[in-house]
């Protein structure tokens, strides 16, 4: 089952983020941290004319919380708000829903899906999506 | 397989009486390592708890009948019993409460409200649990009074001559952990409470870590306070003990109002019971003090020191075991250790240790162990840490070692 859940396209974005720097230009950003364990996360993203151009993240945190901050800013680019939306909630059901084949292109995002079977990780893939989506939140509600 | 510890200690035969330990995980054996977080109960404990709601549940000090009398002499022959367990002078410096943490609010409320004022100090330590550092900032917060730190060295011992430097005449209280639940160091706790004591400082011990490990004589000690849990000594969660010498119970206003801490009341004036009762509000957890006495019982009847050898025995394999494996580093190299073993799997997260190992049926705690100014003071966010009672086995670690094993294989 470890297997499962350490494939070698989760370990690869852990060892080598290509996303992992802090976004000169961002107009969207966030952290947010979890008490129970101590991970950090800053998630960073530019959105030009309504569509995000490129997303970034700095981490301290298990491999779990890095793969999925490192292939969500993969997924994340390029898409209008609405995408971003659909994305998330897709990725939060995906992980906290019924158990169905999300309905939205996740890409190997799909191979978090294995994180079900880890309950107590749930929240460790879902930390850096939750940080984006608060994260968008307040840049909404900026005039 | 029969397995004796070099020391001769009967683990295989000990490990009988812990049911829990005789499941699999997912598949392989449970090999429990943390005990520090809580410890596993033997049958005689769970006997204990399931005898009294079967056949004495009454409430206390209040019943004229049958049960209530039987229940309450059950409930103080356990005060008693843990009292001398610690060698308390008298059972009615022994306050129940549901654990440390209770017990050290109930000191930081009410010793803190009579004697801890604006610009006063309290003193703790680098390596405390966040249950002996928040209670005390809550109380700096209300009265204006000042935090102070011992630090520690890179090997996790507490710089005593840097203690020396901050006690001084506003120093209230010295409020420190005798075992630390990260580094396993055993803190000089006679010596502090001496220098303490030669400028009338009372001190309060965390005994949390200590009480399943090390033999506890508070008199000894002469410390003020002592606090510890009842879970992590083999006994139910939500019990836990407060021992405080009675010149200061006596002049410390109660924590909670309630039922069981009155003498009398009316709407001018309430007075107050005589100790302990005046620091017990409210019906007690009855089954859970019945039941730490019984893990009282159990554990002096193991053997307060053989348990301790057979321990330092596990502590130094383990220590051996790990420092031989290249990539893991240990954390607490202090010569006075028990308990646990804190380590770092380099280029691996903890979380990423702890579930590979549960795969392997090993559960160890991964994560800042409420101590993140601990983490923060070795630059760490997190460690995995193995912690051992008595009945754990030397075979266990070899289970362990392994499994780290296979955690260097898939992080390669």
């Amino acid at each position: 089952m470890t297997q499962d859940l350490y494939r070698q396209v989760i370990l690869a974005h852990y060892r080598q983020p290509a996303n992992r720097y802090k976004l000169d230009g961002a107009n969207v950003a966030g952290y947010s941290h979890n008490p129970l364990c101590g991970d950090e996360i800053s998630v960073y993203a530019r959105i030009d004319s309504g569509r995000l151009t490129e997303a970034s993240f700095e981490a301290r945190g298990c491999s779990i919380v890095q793969a999925s901050a490192d292939m969500m800013a993969d997924c994340v680019r390029g898409q209008t708000r609405a995408d971003l939306d659909a994305t998330i909630t897709a990725f939060e059901s995906m992980l906290e829903g019924p158990d169905e084949e999300p309905d939205v292109a996740l890409g190997d995002l799909r191979l978090l899906r294995e994180v079900r079977k880890f309950p107590v990780r749930i929240k460790c893939a879902l930390l850096p999506w939750k940080t984006l989506r608060d994260a968008l939140g307040k840049s909404n509600s900026q005039p | 397989m029969t397995q004796m510890s070099k020391n001769g200690f009967p683990v295989e035969r000990i490990r009988e009486d812990f049911p829990i330990l005789k499941q699999l995980i997912h598949g392989r054996p449970l090999v429990y390592l943390d005990s520090a977080a809580t410890s596993q109960k033997p049958q005689s404990v769970i006997d204990a708890v399931v005898r009294y709601y079967r056949e004495e549940n009454a409430n206390i000090h209040r019943g004229i009948h049958y049960l209530s009398e039987r229940a309450t002499a059950d409930y103080e022959a356990a005060r008693r019993h843990i009292a001398r367990f610690i060698n308390a002078p008298d059972p009615r410096e022994t306050i129940f409460v549901r654990g440390t943490t209770e017990a050290i609010n109930l000191v930081a409320h009410s010793y803190g409200r009579r004697f801890i004022h604006a610009d006063d100090e309290i003193v703790i330590s680098a390596m405390e649990h966040h249950s002996n550092i928040v209670p005390w900032q809550l109380l700096c917060e209300q009265t204006g009074a000042k935090l102070r730190v011992i630090p520690i060295t890179d090997d996790g011992e507490l710089i005593v001559d840097a203690y020396a430097k901050l006690l001084n005449s506003r120093t209230r209280l010295v409020s420190v952990v005798h075992v630390s639940n990260v580094l396993g160091t055993i803190n000089p706790v006679k010596r502090l409470v001496e220098m303490a004591h030669s400028m009338h400082i009372p001190v309060l011990l965390d005994g949390a870590q200590a009480v399943p490990h090390v033999p506890v004589d508070v008199q000894d000690l002469d410390c003020d306070f002592y606090a510890f849990s009842g879970h992590k000594l083999f006994g139910p969660t939500g019990i836990g003990l407060l021992y405080g010498k009675t010149a200061w119970l006596d002049q410390m206003p109660p924590f909670q109002g309630g039922g069981d801490m009155i003498s009398t009341v009316s709407f001018e004036r309430t007075t107050y019971n005589s100790l302990p009762y005046k620091f017990e509000a409210g019906t007690p957890n009855i089954a859970g003090t019945i039941g730490l006495g019984a893990a009282v019982d159990y554990f002096q009847g193991v053997g307060v020191e053989a348990a301790a050898r057979h321990e330092h025995d596990l502590l130094d394999y383990a220590t051996e075991v790990l420092a031989a494996i290249p990539g893991v580093r240990l954390l607490g190299n202090a010569p006075e250790k028990t308990g646990c073993v804190s380590f770092l799997v380099d280029g691996v997260h903890a979380h990423d240790v702890g579930t590979i190992l549960d795969q392997h049926g090993v559960a160890i705690r991964a994560g800042h162990h409420c101590a993140m100014p601990l983490m923060e003071r070795y630059g760490l966010a997190a460690t995995a840490r193995a912690s051992f009672a008595f009945y754990n086995t030397l075979d266990e670690i070899n289970v362990l070692a392994e499994a780290i094993d296979e955690v260097k294989e898939v992080f390669s």
